[in-house]
């Protein structure tokens, strides 16, 4: 037999495993479709003997009213493509085995299924609401389910189109708020659960035994100079040291996915600026390459060299403010962080002139960009990427690296093993940073990425230190990219076909994902040939990579947590999207 | 500061010409609080990074005496809501805010906490700071550049230039303003609005008791 396999090469399955696992036959879908008994025996599988290894999405769809699909986006940490893998349930009856046991970077995700479609996962540990609290009615992205502001189903709008009429709102609700309860509600009855099932849930077995000592819990967050945002973590305490720790998220949901189908397919453009503000055109990006997949449209050359030079400047200037923040964490208060911002300023002058927004740049189009690169901004360009941003860099990394404070704070806290880091799905400098060098930009290359001469960096503690050190070098990197096409960039049109506010996308579905700065950034689109998504899942990396933020966290002690959660680079807008 | 109010009728004792200036106590007192305004140290969103922003060197809000950003609300003056305020979320703002000392000011940042933004019709947003807080100042923008939210402070230190003393609410007796912290219910519940809650109940039993009635009448 032969031994080389190509590693781009999805077997078979539906062949191997007949009568079990199907191929999914729908126009425009492709995967396989597993039934839910055989999913947890499937899945140990394709783990253990084809070396799909890396968990990177799990996310529901509502088929409303015919089923629900449950959707597994996995892949090899040696690359290639993904191996998409189906399981379809009742709507009423929505049960499927937990894949916590194999893939502990399901946790977070499972939960956020069965908080916003009601998907129950048996055997999960700890199958809380996630994003919306413990008592909220209804499952908010069945399709069956309207919110109190609830006009239409699609945009836009009959009140507001073509004669442009609006109507606050609140005018039509009794409330005149955006709420809405279920009949015969009376408050005063209502009893909040409160969070006792997040401080019960907390695993008090790690204690030391050799001293009898009264474990604490606190709260950092939601409101803490710390988090970054309204992110919020409970810690259990025994002295200083942490025995167990579990975030609590949804403080900034903003409920991209459900304002996402309700949107027409370029409507989404500029919410998905808004999930991690600091890098908006790597969302573009993404988001671009979901519905370029989906339409079959290929931008020109000239745009493809834009959106690499946006990309590229996009993943320096989050690094920037990481690293500058990492060390106001760290104690070195704004100092560092003013060197870091200074530099993203002349970033964001880039993207001002040639999106006209500084940080919401809404740039990208499926089949190109939205303009041209205004006269004097490639030389800007050139300017940042040959002399300023390199010696920038150089400067950052001179000042901080052979640091003795930064040294003694970051080494050997927040360890996270190479095998551990694939198990928990995570994605970018995290997983660089722990050994495996698994970069999409080479791993299953997008856009124009194959042309151009860069390494992926890899180091192999797995520390806060090694993270820090990742994403120095990945701005050189980003830096060589960005002067090869800034020289490389050809002439020509910037747009593919005829510019339109509603574009055409054929039935089906599609998962664009591009190594944006914090990871993978995913998005996931279902269509059904309407003007709005049927579908729009973001495969947010800030929120999957929090998943490893208690193994890192654990027999650290409080004050060293505060780093670690620096050192993962969260942007709350996409932890709770 | 009119140097030529000194010449009236006061009487200056020679060796401290040009060293006192007299003054309204409103005017001093205004002065010094618009001049060293503290902003709450609090991000919520997108805004937050352009908070951020002004802060550090190239627009520099300490020009202007804000450089002192707390996070503890207890030494806070002003609140800049700086972000999509959610329904999960508002409990705490609203206990903050209640816990700032006055005088304090809430700037709404941004669309997302004027009014609710490109989010507004999610079901876990609230269309606005200004259904729970006073709002002292609005500003446009998704996200503000940080040159408007210079502007907007600057509008904020006029208007305390613009009190008095006299009529200050919070130096009043038996001034006690404190807003109710919503509920995380089914939905988020303002306790401000239960009378509404009984509205709907009591008008749901007199639906069922005439559908009862019509029903006898039919038997």
């Amino acid at each position: 037999m032969e031994e080389h396999t190509l590693v781009s090469h999805v077997p078979e399955f539906d062949a191997l495993f007949p009568e079990k696992v199907k191929l999914d036959t729908r126009p425009g879908f492709s995967g396989f479709i597993v039934p839910s008994e055989f999913l947890l025996e499937f899945s140990k599988e394709i783990r253990d003997s084809w070396g799909y290894d890396i968990l990177s999405s799990i996310t529901g769809v509502d088929y409303f009213p015919e089923s629900m699909e449950v959707v597994y986006h996995l892949y090899r940490s040696l690359g290639g493509g993904a191996l998409v893998v189906k399981v379809q349930i009742p709507r009423d009856d929505a049960i499927v085995p937990s894949l916590f046991s194999i893939f502990a970077g399901a946790e977070f995700q499972e939960r956020e299924a069965w908080d916003l479609l009601g998907i129950k996962f048996e055997h999960h540990p700890d199958l809380r609401r996630i994003l919306m609290w413990e008592g909220y009615e209804g499952f908010p992205l069945r399709k069956d389910w309207k919110e109190a502001y609830y006009e239409e189903d699609a945009k836009p709008f009959a009140s507001r189109w073509p004669e442009g009429v609006a109507e606050h709102s609140e005018k039509k609700n009794i409330f005149g708020d955006n709420v809405k309860f279920p009949d015969n509600f009376d408050p005063e009855d209502w009893v909040a659960s409160g969070e006792e099932a997040l401080y019960l849930g907390l695993n008090k077995s790690g204690k030391s035994k050799d001293l009898d000592t009264e474990m604490l819990i606190i709260n950092l967050g939601p409101q803490h100079p710390s988090t970054h945002g309204v992110f919020r973590m409970a810690a259990l305490l025994d002295g200083e040291s942490i025995v167990d720790l579990k975030p609590a998220f949804g403080y900034l949901h903003r409920n991209h996915e459900k304002i996402g189908e309700r949107n027409t397919f370029l409507q989404n453009m500029p919410f998905t600026d808004r999930l991690d503000y600091i890098s908006s055109m790597s969302n573009n990006f993404s988001y671009a390459l979901a519905v370029e997949k989906l339409m079959g449209v290929k931008p020109p050359e000239r745009a493809e060299y834009i959106r690499v030079i946006m990309a590229e400047l996009t993943r320096i200037a989050s690094h920037f403010m990481s690293t500058g923040f990492l060390l106001n964490d760290l104690g070195a208060f704004f100092t560092p962080a003013l060197y870091a911002l200074k530099e993203r300023e002349l970033i964001l002058d880039v993207f001002e002139a040639v999106s006209g927004s500084r940080m919401m740049c809404n740039y990208f189009r499926f089949g190109g960009v939205v303009r041209d690169l205004p006269s004097g901004i490639p030389e800007a360009i050139r300017n940042l990427a040959f002399k300023r941003l390199p010696a920038k860099v150089d400067e950052l990394d001179h000042l901080l690296t052979d640091n003795e404070i930064v040294r003694s704070r970051c080494m050997g806290i927040g360890v996270l093993t190479g095998e551990e880091a694939i198990n928990l799905s995570a994605t970018g400098p995290i997983l660089r940073a722990s050994g495996v060098p698994y970069d999409i930009r080479r791993a299953d290359p997008y856009s124009i990425y194959d042309r151009f001469e860069f390494n992926i960096p890899v180091l192999y503690h797995g520390d806060i230190y090694d993270r820090y050190l990742i994403r120095i070098e990945e701005m050189r990197q980003s830096v060589r990219i960005i002067q090869q096409a800034i020289t490389q960039i050809p002439e020509g049109p910037i747009f593919e076909g005829r510019s339109q506010y509603q574009v055409k996308v054929p039935a089906g579905e599609a998962y664009g994902r591009v190594e944006a700065p914090k990871g993978e950034l995913g998005f996931y689109v279902v269509s059904n040939g309407q003007p709005n998504p049927w579908r729009y899942h973001v495969r947010a990396p800030s929120f999957i990579n929090l998943t490893s933020l208690r193994t890192m966290c654990l027999n650290q002690k409080v004050a060293d947590v505060v780093a670690i959660l620096g050192s993962i680079d969260i942007v709350l807008g996409e932890v709770d999207r | 500061m009119n140097p030529e109010k000194n010449k009236l009728n006061i009487n200056i004792p020679p060796e401290l010409e040009n060293q006192v200036a007299i003054t309204t106590l409103d005017k001093i007192y205004n002065w010094s609080r618009a001049s060293s305004l503290w902003p709450m140290m609090f991000g919520l969103a997108c805004c937050a990074i352009e908070m951020i922003i002004t802060a550090a060197s190239r627009v520099d809000f300490s020009r202007f005496g804000m450089e002192v950003m707390r996070p503890s609300p207890r030494q806070a003056d002003v609140m800049i809501v700086s972000g999509t305020v959610t329904k999960k979320m508002v409990p705490q703002i609203v206990r903050l805010f209640n816990q700032m000392g006055e005088p304090k000011y809430v700037l709404a940042m941004g669309a997302c906490a004027s009014g609710g933004g490109p989010f507004k019709e999610g079901y876990n947003v609230v269309s606005g700071i200004d259904k729970f807080l006073p709002v002292d100042v609005y500003i446009p923008g998704c996200p503000p550049t940080p040159q408007a939210l210079l502007h907007g402070l600057i509008i904020l230190q006029k208007k305390i230039e613009k009190e008095k003393l006299s009529d200050a609410e919070w130096y009043k007796k038996d001034f006690y303003e404190e807003i109710p912290v919503p509920i995380l219910g089914p939905d988020l519940i303002d306790p401000r609005k239960y009378h509404l809650f009984k509205k709907i109940l009591q008008s749901a039993d007199e639906v069922t008791v005439e559908e009862s009635d019509a029903k006898g009448e039919e038997a």
